[in-house]
């Protein structure tokens, strides 16, 4: 048993100790048996207490470690690192999760948290006592990464894997690859268009031979775990063959009769059931949309690429590593809010884009032309009773940068910008400079007395009490309104379902840690990147999709993993051999053995997963799981369970 | 009554580590408040909980134990369900053996991110080990 052992309670700058008095756990489990150091820490993660701890292990010649403070999900593996290069074998720290599950969750209890703190610390001494040197598991990690999503993120992602070496398979539920960027035309963040940079990356993303790109293409079920992920895939036709006529192909679209409000043009203008996105679109093959189409055959007579018969593929993957690039989706104003679909000339950012994008000379929006453009700002964003509370980031840089460019594009352009404080951060600053110096007129109001849009003889009037005049009341007469909507998380989102990945209270994708693991989540080998996680403009998708990716590599890169050290042991004398065991091992790990004396069950360590269902079906207790033993255990329950 | 004076009965939680684990820890990072006397013991699977440690946490005074089982999320495989069922229904033969309440045993399958089920379930279950109690 371990009998020198050092304990050291953060207090994650106040996270614990604001509700945690952790003064008074270290002075309650300084006593406690084996214990020779105990500290408190402001930040136990920090470099200084690092160094601290290895010198304290190899001054004091510790033979245990706890550290209590967050989520092991979180930190379990810094401090094991620390025991390591202090010289003391991982498996001899036990972490204690006095964060997440104490200060946080009691924090409307700060006398029943520290108590709580007491029990879980000491409980983790009580496991620390029974620790022993382990050496880690090694299995073998598939060399493949499969990336969901191929928009911006989803395809930098995936050349940054296949300039590693690392083959790739890139997973998009759409026909066409670029996501929500190509549907942009100028961008705040680069001097490309969107629709450049997704050709420009398109073009570089088929160079590579480790790339598989799938369209049309959702994962329906999967099972395995890191470095060992099996992922079916179901893939859609397009119903067009490769070999298609481009003449003719316009010929059929020209014919179908099924006219559908265009999605990528966020329903500003209509296509066909046999279409296209732009012309520039990735792979360069139209589709038939399947669920709208009515089989009349009028295509059939002119195209003969069409196909109607093609079916659906599934396709049965091998992964070590899973990346989400899944993106989100434009909030949708509910119907009246700024006038949103009851009066006619007020469209969302996301439609202004496509609109100003789709019209050369004149800007016209239902058949007249615009001059005087009102954008309200913050519309499903920093809401004060709605759900979604948090700010955007993007739209503000990206509603200046517009009305920049609509200025520049067409003549005579007035912008009214009715916001709750313009946050251009950073070099962005200069796209607000260039508004304000173009003539731009800002107003600026409070969450309580928002603007007013209404409609009065045939007139759009936008009233603010405008905060930066002392209230003074204003109003324009707006040709155009157009609301500043923000980033929410995708509404289909079946695929967050499938693989459980938690999401945070803005619903979007949690990572373990925004600082310390941003791209990383609970399940492990799980990695996200770009605006799945939280809005993002396209930059920070950028960067958070190399980082996505320069993880997941390293779940892969080596071709295998370490895995926890833990199996099942039998206790050889106790053993009578019923066979119980081994009827409920799900990976055929036990077998029985005979010495010439007696029959017994023997592990296989290299098979056993220590999950531990062996355990309670064994009629004489011989078996106990690394780190789990009844000793481990019932030593926990008693410090648990202690007045 | 004020929070730190209502009193609470005192829960023991199995977890697991990769499943119920971080729902838990969800549930702080959401601040979803539960009775601070819910304790809790990680483990890899909840198929693999031993009816003797369950029986020694009543022993040593625990009010209630609930497994935050696995469900069919279990890495280890879908057998995970019908073998931590199978635990529970030996471990609530020998509590009774033992003159022990089987309600005060609970099992439910919590998910990674079943953080308000996780919570509802501590509250409820408090609620009925205060109100069976003898105290």
């Amino acid at each position: 048993m371990n009998n020198n052992i050092g304990v050291y309670i953060c207090h994650c700058g106040g996270n614990i100790s604001d509700y945690v008095d952790v003064e008074k756990v270290k002075q309650a489990i300084a006593t406690e048996e084996g214990v020779t150091l105990a500290k408190t820490t402001i930040f136990a993660c920090a470099d200084s207490n690092q160094k601290e701890m290895v010198e304290d292990i190899r001054q004091q010649h510790l033979n245990g470690v706890v550290v209590a403070s967050c989520s092991p999900k979180l930190h379990q593996i810094t401090f094991r690192a620390v025991t390591e290069r202090a010289g003391l074998n991982k498996y001899n720290y036990v972490h204690a999760n006095i964060r997440e599950q104490v200060s946080w969750a009691h924090s409307d209890n700060k006398p029943g948290a520290t108590e709580k703190a007491i029990h879980i610390v000491k409980a983790a001494i009580a496991k620390v006592r029974y620790a022993k040197s382990l050496d880690p598991i090694i299995i073998q990690s598939q060399k493949a990464v499969a990336i969901i999503g191929a928009g911006i993120a989803g395809m930098k992602a995936a050349i940054q894997l296949a300039n590693m070496g690392c083959p790739v398979y890139l997973i998009e539920r759409e026909y066409f690859v670029g996501g929500r960027v190509a549907q942009w035309d100028s961008l705040s963040t680069s001097s490309e268009t969107g629709k450049q940079i997704i050709t420009r990356l398109y073009q570089e993303l088929i160079k590579h031979n480790t790339i598989t790109l799938f369209t049309g293409a959702e994962i329906s079920s999967y099972s395995g775990s890191i470095g060992d992920f099996h992922l079916k895939v179901n893939i859609k036709p397009r119903y067009i063959n490769q070999q298609c006529n481009e003449g003719g192909l316009q010929k059929a679209i020209d014919v179908c009769p099924v006219i559908l409000p265009d999605e990528f043009n966020f329903n500003i203008t209509n296509r066909k059931a046999i279409y296209h996105n732009f012309p520039s679109e990735y792979p360069q093959l139209p589709v038939v949309d399947m669920v709208h189409c009515n089989r009349c055959g009028e295509c059939l007579k002119i195209c003969g690429a069409i196909d109607l018969d093609q079916k659906d593929e599934l396709l049965d993957i091998h992964v070590g590593s899973i990346l989400m690039a899944t993106g989100f989706d434009p909030y949708t104003p509910i119907d009246g809010e700024f006038g949103y679909n009851q009066i006619n000339n007020v469209i969302t950012l996301p439609q202004f884009q496509r609109l100003i994008n789709l019209n050369e000379k004149k800007l016209i929006f239902n058949e007249k032309e615009i001059r005087h453009i009102a954008y309200i700002y913050c519309v499903g964003s920093r809401q004060p009773e709605g759900e979604n509370k948090y700010c955007s980031r993007y739209c503000c840089t990206t509603t200046i940068h517009i009305a920049n460019v609509t200025r520049r594009k067409f003549k005579e352009i007035n912008n009214y910008h009715f916001t709750r404080g313009v946050r251009t951060y950073g070099k962005q600053e200069t796209l607000y400079r260039e508004s304000l110096a173009n003539g731009d007129v800002f107003l600026q109001s409070y969450e309580d007395d928002l603007p007013v849009v209404t409609s009065e003889d045939g007139k759009t009037i936008v009233k603010i009490n405008d905060i930066l005049t002392m209230k003074k009341s204003m109003e324009i007469e707006a040709d155009l309104v157009v609301l500043v909507t923000g980033m929410v998380p995708r509404a289909e989102n079946s695929i967050g379902a499938l693989f459980k990945l938690p999401k945070g209270r803005d619903k979007f994708f949690n990572e373990i840690h925004m600082k310390l693991r941003p791209v990383e989540t609970v399940i492990d080998g799980i990695t996200i990147s770009g605006a799945c996680q939280g809005p993002k403009n396209v930059t920070e998708a950028i960067n958070s999709a190399l980082s996505a990716a320069t993880k997941s590599f390293s779940y892969v890169s080596k071709g295998e993993l370490e895995l926890e050290p833990i199996i099942a042991r039998i206790e050889k004398d106790a053993c009578t051999w019923c066979g119980a065991c081994a009827n409920v091992c799900p990976y055929d790990a036990i077998r029985i053995e005979n010495d010439g004396q007696k029959e017994y069950a023997v592990i296989n360590n290299a098979v056993c997963k220590g999950c531990g269902m062996c355990l309670p079906v064994c009629p004489t207790d011989a078996i106990d799981l690394t780190a789990y033993s009844n000793s481990e255990i019932e030593s926990m329950i008693d410090a648990l369970a202690q007045d | 009554m004020a929070e730190g004076t209502r009193k609470h009965a005192k829960i023991l939680v199995f977890s697991t580590e990769k499943i119920s684990d971080p729902a838990i820890d969800m549930a702080g990072l959401l601040k979803l408040h539960y009775p601070p006397k819910v304790l809790t013991i990680s483990i890899p699977c909840s198929s693999g909980i031993k009816p003797r440690w369950i029986l020694h946490a009543f022993r040593k005074g625990f009010d209630g134990v609930f497994i935050a089982a696995d469900g069919s999320d279990c890495p280890y495989g879908e057998s995970c369900t019908e073998k931590t069922g199978k635990l529970v229904n030996t471990t609530h033969d020998l509590m009774k053996e033992n003159n022990i309440e089987p309600a005060r045993l609970r099992m439910a399958a919590i998910c990674s991110v079943c953080s308000e089920s996780f919570v509802k379930q501590m509250k409820s279950f408090n609620e009925y080990l205060l109100l069976h109690s003898n105290n």
